[in-house]
């Protein structure tokens, strides 16, 4: 199917904080999804209606395709500057075929691996789900996608976005092992179908205490495990990255990280229905600095536990290494779940930064899993969570 | 150098001092700050103070380099009164954008991080320096003393150091260039006392000749 570019206008929350800027239109949190397009860019099928427009009673009235946005240019964030590099991009990658000589290395790179990059920032037709969270002011997808921690692209935050663009997505597999009755390979357009995918807005809390609000699109691990058939015998998940030295080169950068990059959950964690199976954000395709083409999120935990760009899931009887627990078994625990009450030994966890807010308006209090107690304390009743960081 | 002239320069140099200060400020209300601006925030002022702390100890010896270069020194009490400035502008920021001003946080960080520990006895030795920078406290306490208490900034910049590689994560090599900079600074010192040394005995030696 030939994909086509759609050339369609959002309305992002604006960055500004001067009094009264970014807050004509509507609560923040309803800002972000005002799309207008008419046909899916996807291989989703159809049917599927996207439920952006429907869910916003006060969007103001659908614009015509084609027409110029009747909003100044001021409220247009960053994500459509980010759009029309993309399109510039695959312009490029059309003169270097003419002119590779002439470009860098980089876009050569581009040339002979023509569909890297090219899945980021596809539209993903999604469904709304009773599971979002409500009430809080999403961070920029510009913050969302060049404040990134991906060690394997490199240890600064603005480097995954500027070295991920080499990561292939596609093709793409999962391989799932251990203790289930069949191993077996998913390829990632089957996972793609294998449920609606759900928009889900959740708290994001980095061990390093900043945090964002992230609109993700995935559905709940669950689902996914429920089509793996494990063994009673399986207690936990390892979840493994994707790791190709020759692709990121700056992994060797901080020699303390045995790579690929390994997490794990505890199986009830992983069956807990906030874990989320995710494919995008914003509505869109992962970026490749955000964990494309598949990652979990799980939100009630410190960043580090949502690994990125799977290839494995193994089911095992017993709890699993996991990289950061490795290099440093005092600073970062197996279950790492938000909690205020545990410090880690650098630093305070008791209250963090929101990214993008004005640097007056960063410091909050950190919530007891991040602020998802209601659905998951109950998964550790009875645990020194002191003890058991 | 032409008094006029000097004014003129001073001029340039407070307006250059000030510049980071003005460009973080210009950012700040435009909400420019990148994702982070608490810690962009405690980057600039820390980077700017540790900039402006080379440059005033660059003077000594670029002064050397020729008697017309003399001038030079009307910059550095200017240069050093920045530098504390910033190292303020610098802890204040922690004091309050990532301590919130609570005394307990701030307790906490004292005892258990010892990058911070490390920052504010940069600050502490910073704090003399800035309080006798006046000609009056020079006249009071004898240009002896003035010059022995103001050793202290070598010190200072060597804890400022050791304060930015304990503050960046092991392997992380940000604080290199700063680092080379100022031991350079430091170790081209000795080098010139014992040039100068060499020139005072040689004219006391042709001195006696000529006696």
């Amino acid at each position: 199917m030939k994909k086509c570019v759609q050339k369609h206008t959002e309305v992002r929350p604006s960055r500004s904080f001067l009094p009264g800027a970014g807050m004509e239109l509507l609560p923040s949190f309803l800002e972000y999804p005002q799309t207008v397009h008419i046909f899916p860019v996807t291989t989703r099928a159809p049917g599927v209606s996207n439920h952006y427009k429907r869910s916003i009673p006060h969007a103001r009235s659908p614009m015509l395709i084609g027409k110029p946005p009747d909003i100044p240019s001021s409220e247009i964030t960053q994500k459509d500057d980010y759009r029309d590099y993309l399109n510039r991009r695959r312009f490029l990658r059309g003169a270097a075929a003419v002119g590779a000589a002439a470009l860098g290395a980089e876009r050569l790179a581009d040339v002979f691996s023509p569909r890297v990059r090219a899945l980021a920032g596809t539209k993903l037709q999604t469904v709304p789900s009773p599971l979002t969270t409500t009430g809080e002011q999403l961070t920029t997808y510009q913050d969302v996608t060049t404040y990134n921690n991906f060690y394997e692209f490199g240890v600064n935050k603005d480097q995954p976005a500027k070295n991920a663009g080499g990561l292939p997505t596609r093709p793409w597999t999962v391989r799932i092992e251990g203790k289930v009755k069949t191993p077996k390979t998913f390829d990632i357009e089957a996972l793609l179908k294998l449920r609606p995918l759900e928009d889900r807005i959740y708290r994001h809390r980095c061990v390093e205490a900043w945090s964002m609000v992230i609109p993700w699109v995935g559905y709940s691990l669950s689902e996914f495990i429920k089509q793996c058939d494990p063994l009673p015998s399986a207690k936990y998940l390892q979840f493994l990255s994707y790791y190709d030295h020759k692709v990121e080169k700056w992994s060797g950068e901080d020699a303390a990280i045995f790579w690929p990059y390994s997490e794990g959950l505890r199986m009830d964690e992983a069956m807990n229905p906030l874990t989320l199976l995710t494919f995008g954000l914003y509505g869109e395709v992962l970026p490749n600095q955000n964990g494309a083409p598949i990652r979990i999120v799980v939100p009630w935990k410190y960043g580090f536990k949502s690994a990125k760009s799977i290839v494995a899931v193994r089911f095992l009887d017993k709890m699993p290494p996991t990289t950061w627990n490795d290099s440093g078994p005092s600073e970062y625990g197996f279950y790492s779940n938000v909690n205020p009450n545990v410090d880690h030994p650098r630093w305070s966890q008791k209250t963090e930064r929101r990214i993008g807010q004005p640097f007056y308006a960063q410091r909050r209090t950190t919530l007891m899993f991040n602020g998802y107690a209601d659905q998951v304390a109950s998964l550790y009743s009875g645990m020194d969570l002191k003890k058991d960081f | 150098m032409k008094h006029s002239y000097l004014v003129v320069l001073k001029i340039l140099v407070w307006i250059g001092c000030l510049c980071p200060l003005l460009l973080l400020a210009y950012r700040a209300v435009g909400n420019a700050l990148g994702p982070d601006p608490s810690a962009e925030i405690a980057s600039v002022t820390g980077l700017t103070a540790l900039w402006l702390l080379a440059s005033g100890l660059a003077i000594t010896p670029v002064r050397s380099l020729s008697p017309r270069l003399n001038w030079l020194i009307r910059f550095r009490r200017l240069l050093g009164l920045f530098v504390f400035f910033y190292a303020t502008l610098h802890m204040l920021t922690w004091l309050g954008l990532y301590a919130g001003f609570d005394l307990n946080t701030i307790k906490v960080d004292l005892t258990k991080r010892r990058f911070i520990i490390m920052g504010v006895t940069t600050w502490l030795l910073l704090l003399p320096l800035a309080a006798t920078s006046t000609t009056w406290a020079i006249r009071k306490m004898g240009g002896k003393n003035w010059n022995r208490l103001h050793k202290l900034v070598y010190v200072a910049g060597l804890s400022a150091m050791v304060h930015y590689w304990w503050k960046v994560k092991p392997g992380v090599l940000s604080p290199a260039p700063f680092t080379l900079v100022l031991l350079l600074l430091l170790a081209v010192r000795p080098v010139l006392a014992w040039v100068q040394r060499r020139k005072v005995q040689a004219a006391r030696r042709a001195r006696a000749v000529i006696g």
